[in-house]
């Protein structure tokens, strides 16, 4: 093992050849990823992507209507109307719901979505249900994410769901309408690779900041091709929430998708919930769900190690999740890169982020806090913001907002008094939806503006032209909310 | 889909790494219900200054490279979102093919069931390119599908990957979800199979 002190990599690359391995086609030791993959097969020839079969299908307002238009066009029907449900999260407004949608396009959108749902006979969670939120959100929350499961949806952060050992990812709308006439995708099977937390994350650094310590490592593009496995100490004792923060920012590696074996911390979170087997088949599918892990002699085309006491809360500073530097640190200096594109994209991102090399992270100011999205807008994502917010203002040059990512997630939270902790700070409290994550809906950074946000893209201008966004934990987000700069929130003072 | 087979046509270059599809299509013009029209706002933020003026030094504004339909561009191109609007984007403005040293898995999906070629080559092969693209004018590729291979006038010339079963249905412009709805009674097998 690598001593992980200073500013040493918290890691260790591992190559492993297929030919360590030994292949006995029948009794072959699998991954957790090549169990699930391989009970999906409808049809495998030689030379020829896998047909696939999806036992999940999610749709929401934006990726959708082009496919529903394809389907008529050609005349296709919809193979399996009840495996697929449909929300609505991406440009809904995140105030009052009782007035109509200003914004004319996003209406029409909303609209198509209503009318392909009625036409074909799909269950929508519509804008004033008290079940809508986050397509990513709302899925294991009622219980759709099931182990074992193949989801997908038109969205990257598809990922989000393989927390629950289901193996999930993000289509386009050429294959949302391939799964709407087929329920299956045609796949070349991915490579795999395993990613071991060893040890468990200090005090005040959250599953985001180890999401953005392993981006940091592999690179936005080093899962590319690969399904990634999350497994060790660091992610056992994560809770589901927490998993579900790691897998969602799998994509962010660039990964096609995330996994993590279920166990009981994932039967006890699906038990009771509304799609959720119910007592009959609960023991059946748990024994079923009990063989989904990892063989122990399976082999994983790569494998990272990670210390996650070496993990310190992160800040991005710069316009992709991979610029990224712990809180104690400072703003890299293009000079010091490795190599000459290196140089550049620092440049260029330090230009966009209005930020001077050596600059201290905890002296860099911000304008806006957003806490939300489906990185970090469930229960416990607020409860831990509200923590750090509680007995505190927010500072007064800052403008605060808190979106959750459901309405049951709001309930819950009103019910426990947090949205009361953040509106005395002087946060605002929304409705569920997307919203500032990707700015689709009137939330938007003004040009120039900076933001601590709990969201999972920095690109430029993904949370408004010009904006300047830097991802952190919803800690992190609460901390700087308050003294309107990035602090420590291990040196936090709760009150 | 359109079928591709072999194309001939001007080369832009885009010198960056990682661009994300955000910044292909920027979100505010992906409200459209259509899979038409996104062309006109391809790359929008980077093709105008913030006052909405042309920016005269993005390459696409350039007279030099108009109705370019070849991009050459850096690495983990198309990363981010899966949202199929960017290859519509590319497509729309006239684009055929993409070359990079790599691309981001969705969005290379994305492209191939559009009609779009993402091309991927050595950095070297990508290097020779740009250089080209920039310093001559009206500098044009082949990108030869039957062949997998590019070649320009100057003696270029580079192979790339791409598997037998999507080379196909792009030149023959064979349509997924067809060749799917053949299997049918394979999915049907397996459904029962399944209890689903
Ligand atoms: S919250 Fe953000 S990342 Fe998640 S589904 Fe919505 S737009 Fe996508």
């Amino acid at each position: 093992m690598i001593d992980f002190a200073g500013k040493s990599r918290a890691v260790e690359f591992r190559s492993l050849t297929f030919l360590n391995c030994e292949v006995h086609l029948m009794t072959k030791p699998r991954t957790l990823f090549e169990k699930v993959w391989d009970a999906h097969i409808v049809r495998q020839p030689s030379d020829e992507p896998a047909l696939l079969y999806i036992d999940l299908h999610l749709i929401h307002e934006v990726t959708s209507p082009q496919a529903f238009d394809a389907l008529r066009e050609n005349g296709r029907g919809l193979r399996r109307p009840d495996k697929t449900v449909a929300t609505v999260d991406h440009n809904v407004p995140t105030i009052d719901r009782s007035l109509p949608i200003a914004d004319l396009v996003a209406a029409r959108q909303i609209e198509a979505l209503r009318r392909n749902c009625s036409q074909f006979n799909i269950r929508l969670f519509d804008i004033d249900s008290s079940q809508q939120g986050i397509v990513h959100v709302i899925g294991p929350e009622l219980g759709l994410t099931q182990p074992g499961r193949t989801i997908v949806c038109g969205d990257s952060h598809t990922s989000t769901h393989g927390a629950f050992g289901a193996l999930a990812f993000g289509i386009g709308t050429s294959e949302v309408e391939h799964v709407l006439a087929t329920q299956c995708l045609l796949q070349n099977q991915p490579k795999t690779m395993l990613v071991e937390v060893i040890g468990t994350l200090p005090e005040g650094v959250s599953a985001k900041d180890l999401a953005l310590g392993i981006i940091k490592i592999i690179g936005t593009d080093g899962g590319t091709g690969h399904v990634i496995e999350y497994a060790g100490e660091g992610v056992r004792s994560l809770s589901m929430e927490g998993r579900m923060t790691l897998c969602n920012m799998s994509i962010e590696a660039g990964a096609r998708a995330g996994m993590i074996a279920p166990d009981e911390k994932t039967f006890s979170y699906l038990k009771g919930r509304p799609f959720a087997p119910d007592d009959t088949r609960w023991d059946i599918e748990v024994a079923h769900w009990q063989t989904l892990t990892t063989d122990r002699e399976a082999c994983f085309d790569r494998v990272v190690r990670v210390n996650a006491r070496a993990i310190e809360p992160h800040v991005t500073w710069g316009t992709n999740p991979g610029m990224v530097v712990p809180v104690s640190g400072v703003v890299p200096d293009p000079n010091e890169t490795a190599n000459d594109a290196d140089r550049c994209a620092t440049q260029r991102a330090l230009e966009y982020m209005a930020l001077a090399p050596h600059t201290r992270i905890e002296d860099i100011k911000i304008d806006r806090v957003f806490i939300g999205s489906c990185t970090n807008g469930r229960l416990e994502d607020l409860r831990a913001a509200a923590r750090v917010v509680k007995g505190y203002r927010i500072g007064d040059s800052v403008r605060a907002m808190v979106v959750p990512g459901s309405q049951t997630v709001k309930r819950a939270a009103e019910s426990e008094g947090l949205d009361y902790i953040f509106r005395e700070a002087g946060f605002e409290w929304r409705e569920a939806g997307c919203s500032m994550c990707l700015g689709m809906n009137a939330d938007v950074l003004a040009p120039g503006e900076r933001c601590a946000s709990t969201s999972n893209r920095n690109f430029e201008g993904r949370q408004g032209r010009g904006g300047r966004t830097h991802l952190v934990s919803p800690e992190m987000a609460a901390a700087a909310a308050i003294t309107g700069h990035f602090t420590d929130v291990r040196d936090w003072h709760f009150k | 889909m359109i079928p591709f087979r072999i194309h001939t046509g001007l080369v832009a270059p885009l010198d960056r790494a990682n661009v994300d599809t955000d910044q292909i299509i920027p979100k505010q013009f992906l409200k459209r219900i259509e899979r038409s029209g996104f062309g006109e706002f391809l790359f929008y933020d980077w093709r105008r200054l913030p006052n909405g003026e042309v920016d005269p030094s993005f390459p696409l504004n350039q007279s030099k490279y108009n109705g370019t339909s070849i991009l050459i561009t850096g690495k983990n191109f198309g990363c981010g979102s899966s949202r199929e609007h960017a290859p519509w984007a590319l497509s729309d403005y006239g684009f055929r093919a993409i070359i990079a040293p790599s691309f981001a898995d969705i969005f290379a999906n994305n492209c191939l069931k559009n009609g779009l070629l993402p091309v991927v080559l050595e950095e070297q092969e990508v290097a020779t390119i740009f250089q080209r693209a920039r310093e001559l004018n009206g500098y044009q590729l082949t990108v030869d599908l039957e062949r997998r291979v590019v070649i320009d006038r100057e003696n270029f010339l580079a192979s790339f990957p791409i598997n037998d079963f999507q080379r196909e249905c792009l030149m023959a412009g064979l349509d997924d979800v067809g060749l799917t709805l053949r299997h049918d009674a394979d999915i049907t097998a397996y459904e029962r199979h399944r209890g689903h």
